[in-house]
């Protein structure tokens, strides 16, 4: 049993520990100590992800309890690409909210941003529902903190909203989770699907209310239609940094759909047919059109990103609900996609919040420092979010259309796909024409030395008087990942549709996780002396 | 005892939707924790409800109470205790900070709408 796939769970929870005792008064080195966290946790999901990428499964049974008894962590493809996208983005958002000083702003930056790590980590690697459940709840309290982070009445008031909405959530996810293990009598996600599968359908209506369920929570966690309403304002009153590393929070909401809808609620059970065409699919197609919509709509740009993020979650949910193998693998395409450009542009808009006198809100003012550059970056952000060519949302869109042929729905998923791209491309290039263009034609009509004085006044209107570098290499990272992943576009396919292979034909999956053996479990004498002489000497033969 | 689980799970549950639907966030709170309430009971259900029965399967056992509902329950207790006095102290702050317990957020647009007003003229 290899031990390096629980490393991702309990790196960053014994790094948050160490940096709170050790490291709270001391800012260098915390920042140090959570760089190199993070570089080890890239280099860790690498490992894993190069150990899962011939289609091995392996799983760590957490104190060597065997599966439907014991939690089990599962390292599969798609788990563990899903961290490797974690352990990018991370590393590259750390390097922002160190740039422009970010975690200086507030206490425990750097323990809470590894707490929030590793719930997301952990969420991805579990194969237990309720070990789901806990991670969940883990990175949820997490993103409170983070939320919050370096205070203001109207984002405690964003994260109000936002704490209650996923308390409803968490409920909701007890009460699916409740009702499955009262029909099912197991937890263990392999164990469901088989047992999910032996339900009659014509005595199942508990099961297919704990299908829904369980839908409904993933797609608030995945701000689907009608459930996004928590996330325009927490993700535009966030600090940029969190608001870049949140761009995963709504994908393990995909990718929990992901997991549980070809694992234990395969699109091809009777039980639950119909759930992916009439509910999910129509969903998706509203959230990405009215998500689109608020791009065109939004007044200030951590708005306009916040509705891009629901836009794009909503493309992602569309080449779910096709619960196709080419959908699914149009879907985890653009799953690293969208997190890298929702990334690079909540990092973008923080840039110009801080350089810019007009902080964020979209319209025209003093030229700022370095605005060229940031123009550039965000023109090329918004060609990726919005999907026109060359960038890798092109062709996430043609993958996702191309996905459509086989659907009734063809006709809908075409035009809300083609006709919402061009509703972003309008709202982007409003955007960024008022905000990067109108001020350098300002400074244009004016003297020289006029000109030097106006950007002097503006630098010193705007709140960070330096202009730190750091964080644009951390948004050029992104839009650098954004062009490899165009680049790189075959190969990137070609193993994402390994993975669905082995999503939708999860015998594998589920052989390891029941098959492996564990320790001994020994009835009946656990009241005598014998009995726990027994259980500590298995768990020294476990290792 | 069914019935009297169930109606009570039911009560708990209806009395703290319509709470949570408030306008402000005490009443929301307190719905939230009625909620929760809600939901432990119902997973304390969900192993069967039985009464008298040791807690471990043993050889020659037919009836035993499940035990690992127990166990989720105490998970969920400690999550959404903990979480309860996360919102407390969230609206506590925005109550301090704006003023007023509203749970939603659109005096805080018209006043950033005001201020850019003011900021124009």
């Amino acid at each position: 049993m290899s031990h390096w796939i629980v490393l991702p769970v309990v790196l960053p929870a014994m790094l948050a520990a160490a940096m709170t005792l050790l490291a709270r008064y001391h800012a260098g080195v915390e920042r140090a100590l959570s760089l190199a966290g993070l570089t080890a946790f890239l280099a860790l999901a690498l490992g894993l992800a190069w150990q899962a990428g011939d289609g091995t499964v392996t799983i760590y049974q957490l104190g060597a309890w065997q599966a439907p008894f014991g939690i089990v962590l599962v390292a599969d493809r798609l788990s563990t690409y899903m961290v490797l996208l974690l352990a990018i983005l991370s590393l590259l958002v750390m390097l922002h909210a160190i740039g422009s000083g970010w975690d200086k702003r507030g206490r425990h930056f750097h323990p809470l941003f590894q707490f929030q790590i590793m719930g997301i980590a952990g969420a991805f690697l579990t194969g237990d529902i309720f070990n789901l459940f806990v991670f969940f709840e883990v990175l949820l309290i997490a993103s409170y903190g983070l939320l919050v982070h370096s205070g203001g009445a109207k984002r405690v008031r964003a994260g109000t909203q936002y704490v209650l909405y996923n308390l409803l959530g968490s409920t909701l996810f007890l009460f699916a989770l409740g009702t499955l293990y009262a029909e099912t009598g197991t937890l263990n996600m392999a164990d469901l699907a088989g047992r999910v599968a032996m339900i009659d359908p014509g005595a199942s209506a508990s099961i297919r209310v704990a299908a829904v369920l369980l839908l409904l929570v993933f797609a608030v966690k995945a701000a689907l239609l009608p459930l996004h309403f928590w996330l325009p304002a927490a993700y535009s009153q966030a600090p940029g940094p969190v608001a870049a590393l949140f761009a995963i929070m709504t994908k393990v909401g995909a990718y929990a759909i992901i997991r549980i809808y070809t694992l234990v609620f395969p699109p091809d059970l009777e039980v639950t047919a119909g759930l992916h065409e009439v509910w999910l699919l129509p969903l998706a197609l509203i959230s990405l059109a009215i998500g689109m919509i608020g791009v065109l709509a939004a007044r200030s740009l951590d708005r306009l990103v916040a509705f891009a993020v629901v836009g794009s979650m909503g493309m992602v949910m569309t080449a779910i609900g096709l619960m196709s193998e080419a959908g699914l693998t149009a879907a985890l395409y653009y799953v690293a996609h969208s997190t890298f450009a929702t990334a690079a542009l909540f990092l973008l808009v923080d840039i110009v919040g801080q350089r810019r006198g007009a902080g964020a809100r979209i319209e025209g003012g003093a030229p700022m420092v370095g605005g060229p550059l940031l123009g550039g970056l965000f023109f090329a952000s918004a060609i990726a979010m919005a999907g026109l060519p060359p960038l890798s949302g092109f062709l996430g869109k043609l993958l996702i259309l191309d996905a459509a042929y086989d659907s009734t729905l063809i006709a809908w998923i075409w035009t809300v796909v083609l006709g919402s791209s061009l509703v972003a491309v309008v709202g982007f290039a409003r955007a960024g024409s008022t905000v990067f263009w109108k001020p350098q034609q300002v400074a244009k009509g004016m003297d020289d030395l006029e000109a030097e004085q106006h950007i002097s006044e503006a630098d010193r209107d705007s709140r960070g008087k330096s202009a730190p570098a750091l964080p644009v290499v951390a948004v050029g990272g992104f839009v650098a990942l954004l062009a490899a992943q165009t680049i790189f576009a075959g190969p990137m396919t070609d193993y994402m549709r390994a993975t669905v292979d082995q999503l939708m034909r999860p015998g594998a999956y589920v052989s390891t996780v029941l098959d492996t053996p564990g320790k001994e479990i020994s009835y009946g004498h656990y009241e005598d002396e014998a009995g726990y002489d027994e259980s500590g000497s298995s768990e020294e033969g476990g290792h | 005892m069914e019935l009297i689980v169930a109606s009570s799970i039911g009560v708990l549950t209806s009395v703290g939707i319509y709470l949570v639907l408030r306008f402000r966030t005490f009443p929301v709170i307190v719905g939230m924790s009625l909620l929760t309430y809600a939901v432990n009971v119902f997973l304390f259900a969900s192993g069967r409800l039985a009464m008298n029965h040791p807690p471990i399967l043993r050889d020659g056992l037919v009836f035993y109470a499940d035990p690992l509902p127990q166990a989720l329950v105490l998970t969920a207790i400690v999550i959404s205790f903990g979480m309860t006095a996360v919102v407390v102290v969230f609206a506590l702050g925005s109550y301090l900070g704006l003023g007023n317990d509203k749970v939603n957020d659109d005096d805080v647009e018209i006043d950033q709408g005001r201020k850019r007003e003011e900021a124009g003229r």
